[in-house]
């Protein structure tokens, strides 16, 4: 019975060649800030926070130099000591090739930080109190969705969270930041678990680690032993499975519906990166201005780990890990699957940034798509369900409602289809394209409902004025009349 | 400064890594799995279907070539679809067909059955069995001429020279060549009102030995090796098990049923399976990627529809095979089976509706 289920049950995702070894095998190195920094004010899902220095003035390290803006939105820090020299405009991290506004320090290497109070226990802070720190640190999201920390933490308390899952997957190739974070930092990391759980109110935690980081696990284990509430699951590699609701599927049986937030079926998502930037938050008072950043690919001389200053170009990060052995094919920021590629190295390192990787065009192996042969293997692949083929077929042919019937809105860009696919088709491209189509059809949408409103307020106005002025004309005539009827016809007296 | 190799190209989309699935290793592992199969038939044969064999999938490249130009699209034959679709054709063939057979069933094969819909992936049907069937209803006496296997080697086997002469002259088959296929044999003696069971026992009836030493098409009769080419596409994941376990089921179990009931109107089931191209058709035709549907319980239907209409057209209909035309007809409804085959997006309900939330525990 068990064979059949097997043989029926939908198999989804991909197994790619990881390709962590050995970027993952070397103990992370931290790098030194280099002489500039360009820090941008938007690094995070939400509005982008706006500068709270000066040009030329001083700043320690850790030191807010840029405010959150809006209920989401998160605070910038400096990653070092040294003068703010430029507020301004940087090559965006993004393959636009547009410029971001950045907050440009010069480092005066002497890394001295900020003051900060400490509490005395975390774990008896207020939970409010906890996800305020965590705020005002700028923790957001480092799994790559970055979104506010301490917005989610929020939400997982309204919501009444009962679980708590800490995505230490890392099921995209090549990046072993967080492989890296669990085996160096894991009682760090079990503490943030632990503050998280606290801020949200859910009952436990369980760590999903994909079977093929053994190191990781035993250490976040051993690192668990004496804590109830924080159980090490480990979870089959397979990508994408550090996707939210696949990961959730994984680990608890629940499915989310569509439409719905994780937190609405009682479960809560943050990445185990996160959680180490929240204990540092809280415990240490230590704001969100360095990260673990996995450097690789064949053109990179010297593939690792490496912790990174926020706002390090990309290109001083390289050089501090030994330069390029050849210009790469592809520059890319994120992993192969999902990641950026960047029009240069002249983007700086954000809170978002898990790896940079300079790819030889022998590990890209682009090639000429050609036409769709229906093979289905796509189909096999989508980890949603989707049918990316049909789907292409009607973005292709400018049918973007048959595309959202076919479920382009449950698309989660994980790029399992192109990967398979045996004709090169660029069907992530297609479904991008679609939804940015999609996201501009609705923007529009609402620009004509508001000058829809507009207008009907301005007819009623007017039809509202033309009816009072009708009145009151009516009201000066029956007034008039009855004057003149007073007149001409006098009471007998 | 680092700067991709490329220089500024437009930008990227992810993913910037790729399997390496490709469409010419598809159609290669498939020639390979054809491969053993079709020099047994060859072998079997002898010459004439050796040249049989060459002109069908000769004009099949030609006319694949041909057609690209014509319609302005970048000729390139490196896909290896066209060679796959003359090699299919050949293999459906009686094999000792003069060669006109074989060059208009490639011509018609690829310029009706695939260009004419805008080349490769966008047909409907599958074109070496549209171009099978096209010749079977244009020439039914010249395409159920069969032979007695001739091995190269065997003293009475055509030479190189008289191979060539049977394949472009075409003369009149020798009574000792001139062979009934198993299945028409026995279609024959039915119409007789002879019992098969002992129409298949009488002396001199063609048998269906799994070896594949009997009258047959070019490629079909060797059930044993297009089982094994058939075992390694779906060690290879070239082909997954749905359609090729649907097919074989929806002929035998009818078969079976049948004859079970009935002895002395219906073959036993391993007739139907031995016979009439089915290993062929369920492992190499019905699995066409471009015709057949794309998601497992569409594969399944698609897959029991081929074998039990090749059932029926075997037993009621005007065929004593029947596999190509069952293949056409589940083309036909392909798109419908896929519109109704979808798979359940996660996080819905079939209808597109979002599912509900689990249920939780009451707060305190």
């Amino acid at each position: 019975m068990s064979v059949l289920r097997r043989l029926l049950s939908r198999s989804w995702g991909v197994h790619p060649d990881d390709r962590k070894r050995p970027a993952s095998e070397a103990p992370a190195r931290a790098i030194a800030a280099p002489a500039v920094l360009h820090i941008p004010l938007a690094q995070h899902v939400g509005a982008a926070a706006r500068p709270a220095v000066a040009v030329g003035q001083r700043v320690l390290k850790g030191q807010c130099i840029a405010a959150a803006h809006g209920a989401i939105s998160a605070p910038v820090h400096a990653s070092a000591s040294g003068r703010v020299i430029a507020i301004g405009e940087v090559l965006a991290p993004h393959p636009s090739g547009l410029p971001v506004q950045a907050i440009t320090i010069e480092s005066d290497g002497e890394e001295r930080w900020i003051e900060a109070e400490l509490p005395a226990d975390p774990l008896r802070l207020d939970p409010a109190e906890v996800a305020k720190r965590v705020a005002e640190a700028g923790v957001v999201g480092l799994g790559g969705a970055t979104f506010p920390a301490s917005v989610k933490l929020g939400l997982g308390l309204r919501a009444r969270v009962r679980t708590l899952i800490i995505n230490g997957s890392e099921c995209e190739p090549y990046l072993s930041c967080d492989d890296r974070l669990m085996r160096e930092r894991a009682a760090e990391v079990l503490r943030g678990v632990r503050l998280m759980l606290h801020a949200t109110g859910a009952r436990e935690a369980l760590v999903g680690i994909e079977a093929n980081k053994p190191e990781a696990v035993a250490a976040m284990r051993a690192a668990a032993q004496r804590v109830s509430d924080v159980r090490v699951c480990v979870v089959p590699p397979r990508y994408p499975m550090g996707s939210d609701r696949q990961l959730i599927l994984e680990l608890t049986g629940i499915e989310v519906p569509a439409d719905s937030r994780a937190a609405d079926t009682g479960v809560l998502v943050h990445n185990v990166g996160t959680a180490f930037a929240v204990h540092e938050a809280v415990a240490l008072g230590r704001p969100l201005v360095s990260r673990y950043v996995t450097v690789n690919g064949e053109a990179v001389r010297e593939p690792g780990n490496y912790i990174v200053p926020i706002g390090t170009l990309v290109d001083d990060l390289l050089a501090a890990c030994g330069g390029l052995r050849e210009a790469p094919a592809r520059l890319l920021m994120g992993g192969p699957m999902m990641g950026l590629a960047l029009p240069s190295g002249r983007a700086p390192v954000v809170k978002g940034t898990g790896g940079i990787l300079a790819l030889s065009a022998a590990e890209v192996g682009a090639r000429e798509p050609g036409p769709c042969i229906r093979c289905g293997s796509c189909v096999r692949a989508c980890p949603v369900g989707l049918l990316p083929l049909e789907m292409a077929r009607h973005v292709q042919a400018g049918s973007l409602d048959g595309a959202v019937d076919l479920g382009l809105k449950d698309c989660i860009a994980c790029g399992c289809c192109a990967w398979v696919c045996p004709s090169r088709i660029p069907l992530v491209q297609a479904f991008a394209h679609a939804k940015g189509e999609l996201a501009e059809r609705e923007r529009a949408r609402l620009r004509r409902d508001a000058a829809r409103k507009l207008a009907q307020a301005r007819a009623e106005r007017i039809a509202r004025e033309d009816k009072e002025r009708a009145e009151a004309a009516a009201r000066r005539k029956a007034e008039r009349d009855a004057a003149r009827a007073a007149q001409s016809n006098p009471e007998p007296a | 400064m680092t700067d991709t190799a490329a220089g500024s190209p437009d930008p990227v989309s992810s993913p910037h890594a790729h399997g390496g699935a490709s469409v010419a290793r598809a159609m290669f592992r498939v020639q390979l799995a054809l491969a053993p199969a079709t020099l047994f038939g060859l072998w079997m044969f002898g010459w004439p279907a050796i040249f049989l064999f060459l002109f069908t999938v000769a004009a099949s490249l030609l006319a694949e070539f041909v057609s690209q130009r014509l319609r302005g699209a970048r000729a390139s034959l490196a896909d290896g679809s066209a060679l796959l679709t003359g090699w299919l054709l050949a293999l459906s063939l009686p094999p000792w067909s003069p060669w006109w057979i074989g060059v208009l069933g490639g011509a018609v094969a690829i310029v009706l059955g695939k260009q004419v819909y805008g080349g490769l992936g966008q047909n409907l049907f599958n074109p070496a069995m549209v171009a099978r069937v096209a010749l079977l209803i244009s020439f039914p006496a010249l395409m159920t001429q069969w032979v007695h296997p001739l091995p190269l080697h065997a003293p009475a086997a055509p030479g190189f020279v008289e191979g060539l002469h049977i394949t472009l002259a075409a003369p009149p088959l020798p009574d000792a060549v001139a062979s009934a296929s198993p299945l028409g044999h026995i279609r024959t003696e039915l119409s007789r009102g002879v019992d098969p069971l002992r129409a298949a026992a009488a002396p001199g009836a063609p048998a269906l030995p799994w070896s594949g030493m009997r009258a047959g098409s070019l490629g079909e009769t060797a059930t044993l090796l297009l089982l094994a080419g058939g075992l390694y596409l779906l060690a290879t994941g070239v082909i997954t098990w749905h359609i090729p376990l649907a097919v074989l089921a929806g002929i035998a179990l009818p078969a079976a049923l049948a004859h079970g009931m009935d002895p002395a109107r219906h073959l036993p089931a391993q007739a139907h399976l031995l016979g009439g191209a089915t290993v062929l058709g369920a492992f190499f035709s019905a699995t066409d990627y471009v015709t057949s549907p794309g998601t497992a319980p569409g594969k399944l239907l698609y897959g029991i529809g081929v074998g039990l209409l090749t059932w029926v057209i075997r037993t009621w209909g005007g065929y004593p095979e029947g596999m190509a035309f069952a293949v056409l007809l589940m083309n036909a409804v392909t798109p419908v089976i896929d519109r109704y085959t979808r798979p359940r997006i996660l996080g819905r309900r079939r209808d597109g509706r979002e599912i509900g939330l689990p249920a939780r525990e009451t707060p305190p």
